[in-house]
């Protein structure tokens, strides 16, 4: 559905999108991923005919941005960061202006506003001025205008910036609940937005790609060893000599105590690469005689893999500036 | 076709949503009414003072009062043109409104000829109050009318043209006042150009006069179509929607 080939985007002096590629098949939800300035408004800039890759392609339902931008355009609906709203029109006039605008039939403008107004839960300030609603509004007003002509691909900067915390699960239940017909891309800097709505990620930072995979794929890749928090009931005994016996648990490379309190001691176990030692550590607990009281693998969260890999990426970079230097001392 | 009708209804909307055409038809009331006064009230009088000295030869309406108070009316229309334009692309810019506007499947000069038109309109009916002052005229007088109709056929080409030269300095900034400014100093530029003639009579003066675009109104305030003057404002008309076209094309190499 969306096919991106060599996407560079160079603005007068920086280079905001470097030769970025990726496919977005139809009816998936992509989370695009990146520190603020990453260069991921520029690449939805460029999907949606809002500007002109510097080099490389973009197409979108086989249209290419450059070429058919009026094709792309009838196909895409697009939230910006900030809603494209006018302050003076009320809600239904606005959405009516954009139904228009994006060629829907005459005719079919006042069923498809409804609908919307529905899905997207505004039906109470259809006839309130967009000048006059709080920011959550506003933001539900931008997404309506975005799916309102039902376009194949939906493209949302930051859909969920603004929300209070009931609106942001309202908002992702809504987003998750378009996929299937749509093909999304939506763009976040808060992590935990990616793993509760997409499928897969493509994560940017300085206008390169470092990574595209699903959620569950990358968190495997990056994870070589299991952690383990483990509690047990400690009515008597030495810490220490807890500490000892877990260590000695076959395949466990070292353990940490977190924490102690009301009498139950928290660990942090970690184990040696690609090593499964849940159930070794559980015979342990048991024949020692303690009451196990939790025990679970602790999961890589996208926070630590992002940050694993744009750390990766910053070590590399001095590594090639470093072996330059000592390239130019030789 | 459909899109230039889409883009025109939500620019008059928005002009009749906010205070913008109300002061502007207000504006234009007041100053067109004072004038209205003056010209008449001077006609009244020297028509009173030709009787008592005896030559009883009507005076002309259509020379006397119609012909300066059109013009009077293109001047005004100088000073209401910058406020009517600043707003149509700036605010856009502003307000990340473009952003919608061009991701949506519409050609560029779509949207440039639907705020033009919107905008045209709008000082078509700021003209519009004036025709209850020439009412006024045909009431009390037999002025004839084809001049006043070629004089508003005039109006509009010369204002036509200051739009889309105003429409084009508004694609260029995102600050209104800026817009603004910069429209007004061209109208004024474009009026004052005329001056040079009464001064000079050499060629580069004759070919500055040419380029005002109150030079090319005169003949419509006397009620004469020239198609050389036709010709100009058209002219004008479709250079200034180029510009603004390519202008809006280049925001997305620019941005």
């Amino acid at each position: 559905m969306i096919k991106v080939e060599g996407l560079t985007k160079r603005y007068a002096r920086t280079l905001a999108v470097d030769d970025i590629s990726f496919q977005v098949e139809k009816g998936q939800i992509v989370g695009f991923l990146g520190p603020n300035g990453a260069g991921k408004t520029t690449t939805m800039r460029v999907l949606t005919c809002f500007l002109p890759p510097t080099a490389g392609s973009a197409q979108i339902a086989g249209f290419d941005v450059l070429e058919q931008p009026l094709e792309v355009k009838k196909r895409i609906g697009y939230l910006p960061e900030s809603p494209p709203l006018y302050p003076d029109m009320e809600v239904s006039e606005y959405l009516t202006f954009v139904g228009k605008l994006k060629g829907l039939p005459s005719a079919d403008v006042p069923k498809r506003v409804n609908e919307v107004c529905e899905r997207c839960a505004i039906s109470d300030v259809k006839l309130k001025l967009i000048g006059k609603l709080s920011k959550g509004y506003r933001q539900r007003v931008g997404l309506a205008q975005a799916i309102l002509h039902n376009p194949d691909v939906l493209i949302l900067d930051e859909p969920t910036s603004g929300l209070d915390p009931k609106q942001i699960i309202e908002t992702r239940e809504l987003i998750r609940s378009l996929a299937g017909d749509h093909t999304i891309i939506l763009s976040t800097h808060i992590l935990s937005e990616v793993e509760h709505s997409c499928e897969r990620v493509i994560i940017i930072n300085h206008g390169k790609l470092v990574a595209q995979d699903t959620v569950v794929n990358l968190t495997n890749r990056l994870r070589g060893s299991e952690q383990v928090a483990l509690e047990i009931q400690c009515v008597n005994g030495d810490l220490n000599q807890m500490r000892q016996r877990l260590e000695q648990v076959a395949g466990v490379s070292h353990v940490v105590l977190k924490d102690t309190k009301d009498n139950r001691c928290s660990f942090e176990v970690e184990s040696m690469q690609g090593r499964s030692i849940r159930a070794e550590l559980a015979r342990a607990v048991v024949n020692a005689g303690w009451d196990l009281n939790e025990l679970r693998a602790v999961g890589l969260s996208l926070e630590d893999i992002f940050l694993q890999l744009t750390a990766a990426e910053k070590a590399e970079t001095t590594e090639k500036t470093e072996k330059k230097e000592e390239a130019a001392k030789v | 076709m459909r899109n230039i009708v889409v883009i025109f209804r939500k620019e008059m909307k928005s002009y009749f949503a906010s205070p913008i055409a109300y002061l502007l038809l207000a504006i234009f009331a007041i100053i067109f009414g004072f004038f209205f006064y003056s010209a008449t009230r001077f006609f009244v009088l020297q028509g009173m003072q030709m009787q008592m000295m005896g030559r009883g030869m009507p005076m002309d309406v259509n020379e006397y009062v119609i012909r300066p108070l059109l013009t009077n009316a293109s001047v005004i229309g100088l000073f209401l043109i910058p406020m009517i334009t600043m707003r149509l692309y700036a605010e856009e810019k502003r307000s990340g409104t473009i952003e919608l506007l061009m991701t949506s499947p519409v050609r560029d000069l779509e949207i440039v000829l639907g705020k033009w038109l919107a905008a045209l309109v709008l000082y078509a009916a700021i003209l519009g109050i004036s025709a209850i002052n020439m009412g006024l005229l045909f009431a009390f007088g037999r002025p004839d009318w084809k001049p006043i109709l070629v004089g508003y056929l005039g109006l509009l080409l010369q204002g036509g043209c200051l739009l889309a030269i105003g429409i084009f300095i508004s694609t260029m900034t995102r600050n209104q006042i800026i817009a603004g400014g910069a429209t007004f100093a061209v109208c004024l530029m474009l009026w004052v150009l005329d001056w040079v003639s009464a001064y000079d009579q050499s060629t580069w003066a004759k070919i500055i006069s040419y380029l005002s675009v109150v030079t090319h109104f005169e003949p419509f305030a006397k009620g004469v179509i020239d198609s050389k003057d036709v010709i100009f404002y058209l002219s004008m008309i479709f250079f200034g929607l180029f510009l603004t076209t390519r202008s809006v094309e280049s925001l997305r190499w620019r941005s």
